[in-house]
């Protein structure tokens, strides 16, 4: 038996053959050849061939992936149709009378690097792609088939890591689990193996033998190993895990439409932290109570310009219409720090997660601002919203922005647009929240206590720091107090308190928190039932 | 001949995809379209030689048509550089 290590995209077992996936080698020659103008011919059916498998990839990776990762295909047929790489092809058959193979790939090698050597991280990363062309022309020539499994039943699919083109290709039924050697948690390999909702490890220490290819395997996805060639004992426990884990999967099901209430009584509400619209099938799926934490953010990322009204009402309305009158909690715009959009022009700051971040960009760019606030309020007439704003540190805040949803919702209502009773919270994540947190209750009608920043700032620990990672504990006395002193003085000044950061998820402190008179706790979609079955044991 | 400057707006520049709208559309006609940018000078209708020239947001560039439909072409360049880049 060999067991390896390596770290999990997926939880979950999964036991069967393992396959080792080979991109299929062609041991480049270089060959005089008689005939140029026949090996040119040869060329040309190959390229040809080329352009209708990218052509059946871009329609295979349009229909599974959606337009955004297709159009890499359309974009590698274009470059396999540039007249200078076809040109730099010909000529070297016919110049240097070498054979096709050997001019592909090494047209294919000059232009990558070029690519490789511009000043630019986008336009450097290109050289893969002008390889993987090149590749598919020299295996096309040298009638290698890419992809395929080559085994009946599915398989534990070990590989070094799969490339963009490999994963759309492979025969995915026939996949039980995926086991990279390279590859990360955002591969393509780990993107893959979550969207087909199957336990992956990514990074693993293993060797890649074709011996293992046969060989039984036993992918453990909760602690991140992968046996290969297992004893009976590992065999057999393995399955009962395997069966454990699917029970508990299972019984966590039944949990659904249950109540999130103790044994002695006390009731709180489970809610649901989403990014996207996709996420709410996720939420309701999981049978979450609401939405405790929308990040709008996303709505803001990734672009060159400003979402408008119209773009985020739709968003909102989107996600509100779903819930069918379920609480949802929309968090307004929590960009600086972790989180950056170039045309917002912020200047790079020595210390960003201090500096010109969330509420404090909204306030000095009004109408930014008003452009979210109007949209979520329109979006309001369509279930139940609530808002809460980051990174709040003064009572003054609050009343400067009180000021402007007053304006908003005259301006909505003398153009007649409807909109439906809000909500308006806090989000409690500096210690200066905390420690004015009575006079903060009295404004507002609830707290949300961001755990992640709250621990940040109360520790004086960046947690982006890895070296600091030791130190960084999120149970630490000081937080914890935090927390409690939040709790009290929100529920003194008539707010209720939930908590939205990632130690809502932790179960070893749900009883703590439920002791304190937390009121809501909100996690992420997938850990809603468990945290439901923690509660209902306490 | 026909000659046109534009400078790109676009946040990511000529990147991949809008090089290859830009190929295709060059494609269209049967003049010459030369590009030139960084002081790097090449044709418009291959996507590599394009991509080399590593065009990013704020940069120059220079579109010289030359060719019987000319006209047409510097007019439909130019617009298609004002709405994708």
């Amino acid at each position: 038996m060999i067991s390896c290590s390596g770290k999990s995209v997926l939880k979950g077992i999964a036991i069967g053959k393992v396959y080792l996936f080979k991109k299929q080698e062609y041991v480049l020659k270089q060959e005089k050849i008689s005939d140029a103008e026949a090996e040119i011919s040869r060329f040309e059916e190959a390229k040809k061939k080329a352009v209708v498998q990218l052509d059946a990839l871009y329609e295979k990776a349009l229909k599974e992936a959606g337009e955004e990762q297709a159009m890499i295909f359309d974009v590698h047929k274009m470059m396999i149709e540039d007249q200078d790489y076809l040109d730099s092809i010909r000529n070297m058959i016919k110049e240097e009378s070498v054979n096709a193979e050997y001019a592909v790939h090494v047209t294919g090698e000059n232009f990558a690097a070029v690519f490789a050597s511009m000043d630019d991280e986008y336009m450097k990363a290109r050289s893969a792609d002008v390889l993987d062309i090149s590749k598919r022309i020299v295996n096309n020539l040298a009638g290698i088939v890419d992809g395929g499994i080559d085994s009946e039943e599915p398989v534990i699919l070990l590989a070094d890591d799969l490339s963009p083109s490999e994963t759309v290709a492979i025969d995915k039924s026939k996949i039980l689990a995926f086991v990279t050697k390279n590859g990360s948690a955002n591969s393509h390999t780990a993107i893959l193996a979550r969207s087909m909702n199957i336990p992956s490890l990514v990074k693993t220490d293993v060797e890649l033998k074709d011996e293992y290819t046969g060989m039984t395997g036993i992918v453990n996805g909760i602690d991140g190993t992968f046996y290969l060639d297992p004893d009976e004992a590992t065999l057999e426990d393995m399955k009962n895990r395997k069966e454990a884990w699917e029970k508990e999967r299972a019984a966590l099901q039944e949990l659904i439409g249950k109540d999130n209430v103790t044994t002695d009584g006390r009731r709180i509400n489970v809610y649901a932290n989403i990014g996207s619209v996709e996420d709410v099938e996720k939420v309701l799926k999981n049978d979450a109570g609401g939405i405790g934490l929308f990040r709008s953010e996303f709505i803001y990322l990734g672009r060159d310009t400003y979402p408008t009204e119209e773009e985020q009402f739709e968003i909102y309305k989107e996600v509100v219409s779903r819930m069918g009158g379920k609480k949802v909690i929309i968090r307004t715009l929590d960009i600086g720090a972790d989180k950056q959009a170039d045309y917002f022009g912020i200047p790079k700051e020595e210390n960003p997660a201090m500096g010109f971040r969330a509420i404090r960009i909204c306030l000095s760019r009004v109408d930014v601002f008003k452009t979210q606030l109007r949209a979520i309020y329109r979006a309001s007439a369509f279930g139940t919203v609530s808002i809460m704003f980051p990174m709040i540190i003064s009572v003054s805040e609050i009343r400067r922005i009180k000021e402007i949803v007053e304006e908003v919702k005259t301006e909505l209502a003398s153009e007649e647009k409807e909109f439906g009773n809000v909500e308006l919270g806090i989000m409690v994540e500096t210690p200066a929240a905390v420690m004015i947190s009575e006079e903060l209750a009295k404004e507002v009608e609830f707290f949300s206590i961001g755990t992640n920043d709250l621990t940040q700032y109360t520790l004086a620990i960046d947690r982006q720091n890895q070296s600091l990672d030791n130190i960084y504990d999120s149970h630490h006395p000081a937080v914890l107090r935090m927390i409690q002193m939040t709790i009290e003085n929100g529920h003194k000044g008539g707010a209720w308190v939930g908590i939205c950061g990632e130690l809502g998820s932790d179960t070893t402190l749900t009883k703590t928190f439920i002791d304190m008179g937390i009121d809501e706790l909100s996690v992420s979609p997938t850990y809603v039932l468990g945290l439901r079955k923690t509660i209902r044991e306490i | 001949m026909k000659q046109f400057t534009y400078t790109i707006q676009d946040e990511v520049g000529i990147h991949a995809r809008p090089a290859g709208l830009l190929v295709k559309k060059a494609g269209e006609f049967a003049s010459t379209v030369t590009m030139e940018a960084n002081g790097k000078k090449g044709d418009a209708k291959k996507i590599m030689s394009i991509m080399m020239m590593g065009v990013k947001k704020g940069h120059e560039v220079t579109i010289t048509i030359e060719g019987p439909d000319e006209d047409a072409a510097a007019e439909a360049l130019e617009a298609f550089m004002k709405e994708n880049l």
